[in-house]
Parts: C-alpha cells; structure tokens; sequence
C-alpha cells in the first residue's frame, strides 16, 4: 500500500524542500520506490535540491491536464535508481492545480510508488491545501522559534480539516519535525526548547535536525543531503527520521552544544 | 421547471446570528479614546465581526450618532445595526435599528417589576470536544463546552454557557457569549491572549502574573470579572 506523505510548515524557509529530499532518498536507499512530488507551482526548487533542475521536460500540470503520461514527466534520480521527481511548473501559477489534476496525479502515483512525498508550498492557501488533500501522513516541519510554532499549529488544524482523510471522518497521522535546530543558541536559551515545542504542537516527534553548513552545502550541490554527506549530524537525524517514519522504532538525540558531534543520547518521551 | 424555479428564488427566514455590542459612554469623545487605547491593544480585534452599537441612553442626535457610526468606521469597526435607540433615528443612512428582548432599559424595569432575577435560557446541552484547538480555529457552541486538549494561541472558543478547557489556554475564550452573566470558565493551564464572560473581558496584560501557567477559575460577580488560581 502506497503511503502519501506531505511535508508542511505554514512558514516559509524552515526547510520543508531540504526534507522532502533529504526523507525521499533515505527511504528509497533502502530500495523503496518514492516518488518526491514538488507543489510549490510557480516557485519550485525541488528539482534543484535533488540536481535535477537540467532534466525537468515536463511537469506535474502536464499530467494534471492529461498532456502528457506519468513515466514521461517523472525523473529519476542519477544516483538512487528508485528515487523519482516530479517538477513543479515554474512558467505557471498555483490556480493551474486544480482539485481533479492532484487526485489523477496522486492517484497514478500511488499505483506505482510504495512512498509519494510531497513537497508543500508555505502558507495555507490552495497550494498548501491542495499539497495535503490526499495524505495519509503528515510531516510538520518546524524551527524552535514561536512564529514557526505558530504557523505550524495553524497548520495542523488545517490538517484535521481540509484533507480527504478528514473528510471521511480518520485522523491524520501527523509527526513533529523540528528542523535547523541550533545546539550553542539552545544553550544559552535563545530559542524554544524542544519541549515547549512538543508541549504546544502536542505532536509526536520524528526527529530534531541540527542546523547545518552541511544542508547548504548539499543544497548547493545539489544533493540531498542524506546522499551528499550521509555521516554529518543533519544527515544522520534525517536518516533516523525516514527509519521512524516507516515504523522502525529509533531513540531520538538531541543535538549538543559541541557543535556537529552528537553527545548524551536519550530517549525522548512523544507527546 | 421555470415556474418552480422562479417560486423559489424569494426566500425570506428569520435566523438568529451573534454580533458583539458595543455600549458607548458620554462623553462620547472620552470613550472614543479609550476605545482607541483598546484597539491599539488589541489591533484588528473586530476585523470582519459584526458589532451592534448599544446607544439607549444616549440621547443621540441623529447627526451625533452619524459621526459615532463614521469615527467608528474609520478605526474598521463595521456597526450593523443600533440598539435601544430613539425610533426618531430611524434613517436610510444610518444602521438600521434592532429591537432586542433584552435592552438594559427594559431589564432594569423588569427588576422594579418583579425582583426575580434574569435567568439563562434552557441550554441545548454540552458538548465535548476531545482534540486540540488549533491557531486560526474558531469554536462556537450554544451552551456548555468542554475541551480536553489545548487552546492554541490565535485560536478563539466562544459558548453561550461555561467552558472548561483540561489542557493549556492559549488563545482566546469567550463564556456567556450571548448574555449569560452566571457563565465560568475553567482551565488548567493559564496562558490566555483574552479572557471573556458576558463582555467583561480581560487581557493577557491584565491577568496577574501569579496565575499564568497555573489552573483557574474564572466568573462575574457584580460585573468584576475574577480570575483566581484552582487548589
């Protein structure tokens, strides 16, 4: 059975693209087949995350709209051969989605992938809600600030509300990711602790990514940044996300303040 | 198919909606401004609501009331309609005038009346609500509510009866939406952006320090709103 999973924050620039990618490879390195969908219409950037950005020939409008065949617009990654994008259009606007185009696509998808992992647009307007209409999971990304928390909060309840899964009257699976989390500022208290953040979003949480020169770099490279640099922090705390994620029960650390190495791991109580 | 179509394109019902009254003071000028202290507290507070202005006792001139709806306006409170005013008022470019069953006039005439004292309308029931209420959410019941999560900061819960909240209160919350001064709240975690029974209201700022994150209890008594911690 096909899982569908939607990567969203509410807010902007908290890293929801870096792990669409960074999930979608760690899941596909262990020979699943995942697609990672971008929805960000108008503003893709998944396809230069994952180095693709030269092969993009068609898009997801083109098989909404029926133009062209799913295998055609799909792009599979150089490195990891059961790792498939499928672009965002960047010449259209995010009115070119419409409510029948994303359940064909998410539908043909699910015949053919184990996991879809779709990268949401930021804010909670059609992009956003039309990127988690048909998920079954939902990976809410959030930095240790209040006004990602925030934004992440609205989200859920926009999670509980305006998905298929809603709709039918089933709760939404829905996991915590606390992303470009600082151990020196944590440290001296300059930012929210991971339990207040858990304590607000009452959510369980898949993992705490460090903030990272890696994840730019990767970015930069364009590599997910669990293929680019598989033993840095960020890479590891995503690979433990993409194992809890499939169900693979992995204690959770918290990032330290010796900067990039990993110290007292425990586990983390999930709210 | 015409005929039923054009039978049915007139409808006339008669709903119930609830819209936030608002009771100016004399001197007007004074309340204006502090009014205006409120609003810079609370920026945006009636975006999009509707607010009923309450002016019995006023003694508004009809182009006295003119101004009050315009200065009103001008700070984006949108008055839909005018309470206990003078029939005299009744003009095409004012807010049309409402009759309620319950104008302060008439209560204190009821009192003299009959010493009995006014009594919240039978409730439909409780109700229960087993998540959390997020950012951006609105909840309205008629009647009691209670929630076994939290309220999230930015989210608003509104009843016509008590509300009880088992999780933190972050946002805001309304109790005896519609009138009802014998409404409580509960919560266990006190982090409130806005506190409210029957219209008395009071702020974060106003909430002593000494009970935020604790449980309490809040109620009206001779129109004081009290908030006390629960031990």
């Amino acid at each position: 059975m096909a899982q569908v999973v939607v990567v969203t924050s509410g807010k902007g620039g908290v890293g929801k693209t870096t792990t669409t990618a960074a999930l979608g490879a760690a899941i596909a390195q262990g020979g699943q087949r995942v697609a990672v969908v971008d929805f960000d219409v108008g503003l893709r950037n998944l396809d230069l995350v994952m180095g693709a950005e030269r092969r993009v020939v068609y898009d997801f409008i083109y098989v909404a709209q029926g133009t062209v065949r799913l295998h055609q617009a799909l792009i599979r990654d150089k490195r990891l051969e059961t790792l498939f994008l499928l672009a965002a259009s960047q010449t259209r606007d995010k009115d070119a989605l419409t409510d029948e185009g994303v359940e064909k696509v998410i539908g043909e998808l699910r015949e053919s992938f184990d996991w879809i992992i779709c990268d949401s647009p930021a804010g909670i307007e059609r992009g956003a809600t039309l990127a988690m209409r048909h998920a079954d999971i939902a990976v809410v990304v959030t930095n240790p600030e209040v006004s990602s928390v925030r934004d992440s909060d609205r989200i859920i309840g926009l999670l509980d509300a305006k998905t298929e899964k809603a709709r039918r009257g089933e709760r939404m699976d829905k996991h915590l990711l606390l992303t470009r989390y600082d151990p020196v500022r944590a440290g001296r208290g300059d930012m929210l602790k991971v339990d207040d953040v858990i304590d607000i979003l009452s959510l369980p949480l898949l993992g705490i990514v460090p903030e990272s020169e890696e994840v730019l770099r990767a970015s930069n490279l364009g590599a997910p940044v669990t293929l680019n640099n598989p033993r840095s922090a960020a890479a590891r705390a995503y690979a433990d996300a993409a194992q809890r994620l499939m169900g693979v029960p992995v204690p959770i650390e918290v990032p330290n303040d010796r900067s990039g190495i990993f110290g007292k791991l425990f586990g983390r109580r999930a709210a | 198919m015409a005929t039923t179509q054009q039978s049915r394109s007139f409808q006339l019902h008669g709903r119930t909606f609830l819209a936030f009254v608002l009771k100016p003071e004399m001197p007007i000028g004074k309340w204006i401004a502090e009014a205006d202290g409120w609003l810079a507290r609370s920026p945006g507070f009636f975006d999009g609501k509707p607010v009923v202005l309450d002016v019995s006792g006023l003694l508004l001139t009809k182009a006295k009331a003119a101004t009050l709806v315009e200065d009103l306006a001008a700070r984006g409170i949108r008055v839909m309609g005018m309470l206990g005013a003078d029939p005299a008022l009744s003009d095409a470019t004012l807010p049309p005038l409402l009759v309620s069953e319950r104008t302060e006039s008439d209560l204190s005439r009821d009192k003299a009346k009959t010493q009995t004292p006014w009594r919240a309308p039978a409730l439909p029931g409780s109700r229960l609500i087993d998540s959390h209420v997020r950012s951006g959410q609105t909840l309205f019941h008629d009647g009691d509510l209670t929630i076994i999560g939290s309220v999230s900061s930015g989210a608003e819960v509104v009843a016509t009866g008590s509300i009880h909240i088992y999780g933190a209160l972050r946002g805001r919350v309304m109790a005896g939406a519609d009138g009802n001064p014998g409404a409580h709240i509960f919560c266990r975690r006190m982090a409130a952006e806005l506190v409210a029974i029957d219209g008395y209201y009071r702020m974060a700022d106003e909430i002593a320090a000494s009970l935020i994150e604790k449980p309490v209890h809040a109620w009206l008594e001779d129109g004081d709103l009290n908030i006390k911690a629960l031990d």
